[in-house]
């Protein structure tokens, strides 16, 4: 029997669980979360490992999702210097990298950039030819002062040829530093996507020290023959090496790991997640078993992005949501309690009235002692609730599509404030194991293999072309471990460009799969 | 007002948004550029149409093609420069001041980044009093000014002078022009005296816009309601208050229309509005009664916030407020109903102003 170690890392708490082949769940655990991160992921193995007493050999995979690279954004802290070369010029030269970003991050990252010809036109045609001569001077100057390369060309989405080409040049000047091409990471939307693609580059140092030490943590708890991946933010796994180039995919995979792991739990591959938690609550969506992707530039420390997220809002509602009165008025949150919520609320001996203690009020929860809340009105607590239901009420109409109801599944420690009428939804499913919902999420991870490639539409059709492009996709999701029984395409993607002769098409495809034990 | 500083272009981004009734695109670009020159070369002088004097020659400003595009492909920041300059020594002639085109998304930032970085004074005044998608479609044109001579400048370094018959040929040659050239480009056209200027243009539509802008933000701040501040500030007509529920979108003609509908909600559960657009907002209907059309401004913004929403953002479960702006009385002759009115765009009735609609309504 092989098992599976998943470990998720969230604001409050760091949680394992271990499953067998089958999926089931063998044990979970929850610790708090530290500050450097990485001791509260090595207790968390330590704890899950005891617990359960599972043999160490027959962990066969070990799966993180972790807070890392966000956090060292967010601090600014242990990012690589980055030589970035931009290409385009004249276009692009009305606005610098980097002009609205926080002035910390920007020192942080250095101000080595390289504006250069080439880029493309929306029909893909060049701009202006690429330079060999320029990427070499700027290759020069860059030599000696940064640690990662980010390469940005003007509508690489459409044609990535000069980004190709410009890293071939800067790897023979430079050699092998960790190089970032924009058309990898994000999609249309210059100053968004190169941004993405510094931080991307930024983060190589804190991909690479996060993977070998959750390698080392492992090691030195004798799991010696697992296979080690990182979660992405859309519900796969990645390989060591493949975090290292893609550092910034690693961005939000808490969220997806919870909807994830909602979506296992319930069996629903089609629903509404609401995870509440001490402070606030995601919401997110479920489609065929993955998390919906954001459509809008998403901010991350302070930095205007387009990368790939999940679509989520989240709002200041959770189990230690502070609950007063202001001017006849009742006021939910945003304050919290967090983590104190043990010992503020008034249930637990404390002296604030949280969210949890209305709950407790209202009999739709038992938790500590029912008799310290007696004395609240239960007018006052419905309408406590209601005001709540409000808020989750919006938030679940603002995610859905259409008008249509649809199933709700609940996760998380702050779901007894739910109660069970909620509106827009077709039922309410609160699954076991519904705390460890995210660290199940990262045990249940897929594996993936993605293609992109531009086809000429004038030598074989449409449909051909898409299934070339699949068949390609699911033989790289075998390759990256995937059980070919289990391998689906998640996403196809075809972009026709227009006014190019032979009518090409670009095509992006991804295809996901169970991992394959033994 | 009599100044553009960095706060006020924050103002006038969000205000000629609201005045780009859906369209005009995305203003961020142009809001970065506008803020570069500012920081670069101090804050715009604005004055009013008034000081013009009537032998001054006003040359305006503005980008032509797709809004998305240049978020991709950002301009080189000297387009629009070569785009003045060249006009300038065709005319051969000594330029007063430059003016926006219209109101909404980029076009009322590019002039703001040309007069800061030439030192030359902006108009408080525009052609338009909004945003419309074709080059006639200023009031400029209503009053007989020629669109050229124009001239269309690419990053690349192309200029392309025109000069044509009528505004109509300006329009299509100027966008084959754009197409090839990369599918957006900087323009200058509309060279008029300040005597034109004063007669056609729409007066004071930057100090509006930066009016609105600073209205709404500083609700937020005060904690007003921002919807209410919008309208107090507009003196627009509350069309209906509902939520998205359903937008249909279809390519036809060439164009990207379609519909938005929106379910009522409070005064107005129970009833339902249809919005029709094509890059803008062009009709609003409230059951199957018009209670405004074009080229009166329908403007749809967020309930909570009041931040203009494009047509392009517009999606289920929005809550949005529909406010009706009565145009320019310029727009409301008969050859501005001809180049702007409901008829112009395929709908198969007479223009009726938004304030009489909305009146007929509540007997």
């Amino acid at each position: 029997m092989g098992y599976r170690l998943g470990i998720d890392v969230g604001g409050t708490n760091t949680d394992a669980v271990i499953i067998d082949e089958k999926l089931n769940l063998i044990e979970k655990v929850k610790t708090p979360t530290t500050k450097d991160v990485t001791t509260g992921i090595y207790s968390a193995i330590n704890k899950v490992l005891e617990k359960s007493g599972v043999d160490r050999d027959a962990i066969s995979f070990a799966m993180l999702g972790t807070t890392h690279c966000t956090n060292a954004i967010v601090e600014r802290k242990r990012l690589c210097r980055v030589g970035i070369l931009r290409m385009g010029k004249p276009a692009t030269m009305a606005i610098a990298p980097m002009v609205d970003w926080p002035p910390e991050l920007v020192q942080a990252v250095g101000e080595e950039y390289f504006l250069v010809s080439g880029g493309h036109e929306y029909d893909g045609r060049e701009i202006t030819p690429l330079n060999p001569d320029e990427i070499r001077a700027a290759a020069a100057a860059m030599k000696g002062k940064v640690d990662a390369v980010a390469v940005i060309s003007v509508f690489s989405p459409i044609n990535a040829e000069h980004e190709k080409r410009a890293v071939d040049i800067l790897r023979e000047e430079l050699g092998d530093l960790p190089f970032s091409l924009s058309h990898e990471i994000a999609s249309i939307g210059f100053l968004e996507r190169e941004n993405a693609t510094i931080l991307n580059a930024a983060l190589a140092e804190v991909a690479k020290t996060t993977a070998l030490s959750f390698k080392a943590g492992l090691e030195q708890e004798g799991v010696k023959n697992a296979s080690i991946y990182l979660c992405q933010n859309d519900g796969t796994l990645m390989s060591i090496d493949y975090a290292m180039k893609y550092p910034i995919l690693t961005v939000a995979c808490g969220p997806t790991n919870s909807i994830r792991g909602a979506s296992f739990l319930s069996g629903y591959d089609n629903a509404i997640v609401l995870d509440v938690g001490g402070t606030t609550s995601d919401i997110g969506v479920i489609v065929n078993s993955f998390p919906r992707e954001s459509s809008v530039a998403v901010e991350i420390g302070g930095v205007r992005t387009n990368f790939r997220m999940p679509d989520i809002i989240s709002f200041g509602l959770g189990g230690g949501t502070i609950i007063r009165e202001s001017g006849g008025e009742i006021v939910i949150g945003p304050e919290s309690v967090g983590y104190r919520l043990t010992e503020e609320a008034l249930v637990f001996g404390g002296n604030t009235l949280t969210a949890t203690d209305i709950a407790v009020r209202l009999g739709m929860a038992e938790i500590g002692d029912p008799s310290r809340v007696s004395h609240i009105e239960e007018g006052f607590a419905r309408k406590a609730v209601k005001k709540m239901m409000t808020m989750v009420n919006e938030g679940i109409d603002k995610m859905k599509l259409s008008a249509e109801p649809v199933p709700l599944i609940l996760v998380g420690g702050g779901i007894i404030l739910i109660p069970d009428e909620v509106e827009g939804v077709s039922e309410i499913i609160r699954p076991g194991n519904h705390d460890v919902a995210n660290a199940l999420g990262a045990a249940i991870a897929q594996v993936s293999g993605q293609v992109e490639r531009v086809y000429s539409l004038s030598e074989i059709s449409r449909e051909e072309a898409l299934n070339m492009a699949k068949a390609i996709a699911v033989e790289e999701a075998v390759k990256a471990g995937a059980e070919p029984s289990t391998v689906q395409i998640v996403e196809v993607e075809d972009v026709p460009l227009a006014y190019l002769p032979g009518n090409a098409t670009r095509v992006r495809v991804k295809a996901a799969g169970n991992l394959r034990h033994g | 007002m009599n100044s553009i500083d960095v706060q006020a272009v924050e103002h006038i981004a969000l205000g000629a948004a609201l005045l780009g009734t859906g369209g005009g695109g995305d203003p961020h670009i142009g809001k970065l550029m506008a803020l570069q020159a500012i920081k670069e070369y101090g804050p715009v002088s604005l004055i009013d149409p008034e000081e013009v004097p009537d032998d001054a020659v006003v040359v305006p400003t503005a980008m032509m093609g797709a809004p998305t595009v240049i978020l991709e492909k950002i301009p080189s920041g000297e387009e629009i420069f070569r785009a003045f300059e060249n006009l300038k020594s065709y005319l051969g002639k000594e330029i007063f001041a430059t003016v926006p085109i219209e109101a909404g998304g980029v076009n009322s930032m590019i002039p703001i980044a040309v007069a800061a970085r030439l030192g030359l004074p902006l108009v408080d005044c525009d052609g338009m009093g909004r945003a419309f998608p074709e080059l006639q479609m200023l009031t400029f044109h209503l009053y007989g000014v020629s669109a050229t001579p124009m001239v269309i400048a690419d990053e690349k370094g192309n200029i392309l002078i025109l000069e044509t018959i009528n505004n109509n040929w300006t329009e299509s040659l100027a966008r084959s022009a754009t197409v090839v050239m990369g599918g957006a480009v900087m323009i200058s056209l509309y060279p008029l005296t300040g005597k034109q200027l004063k007669e056609s243009g729409i007066k004071n539509i930057m100090s509006y816009s930066a009016r609105i802008g600073k209205t709404i933000r500083n609700a937020w701040r005060s904690g007003e309601d921002p919807v209410k501040a919008l309208l107090g500030v507009t003196g627009g007509i509350e069309l209906f208050k509902g939520k998205v529920v359903d937008v249909l979108r279809r390519t036809e003609g060439g164009f990207a229309r379609g519909d938005a509908h929106i379910e009522g909600i409070e005064d107005y559960k129970g009833e339902t509005m249809t919005v029709k657009f094509q890059n803008e907002n062009l009709i609003a209907m409230r059951g199957d009664r018009v209670v405004a059309m074009v080229p009166d401004l329908i403007c749809i913004v967020n309930l909570e916030t009041a931040i203009p929403i494009t047509t392009e953002g517009l999606r289920y479960g929005h809550r949005v407020l529909v406010l009706g702006i009565p145009c320019d009385p310029k727009w409301r002759t008969p050859m501005g109903i001809e180049t702007v009115g409901p008829r112009y765009f395929k709908y198969d009735f007479d223009y009726v102003p938004v304030e009489k609609l909305a009146g007929a309504g509540e007997k």
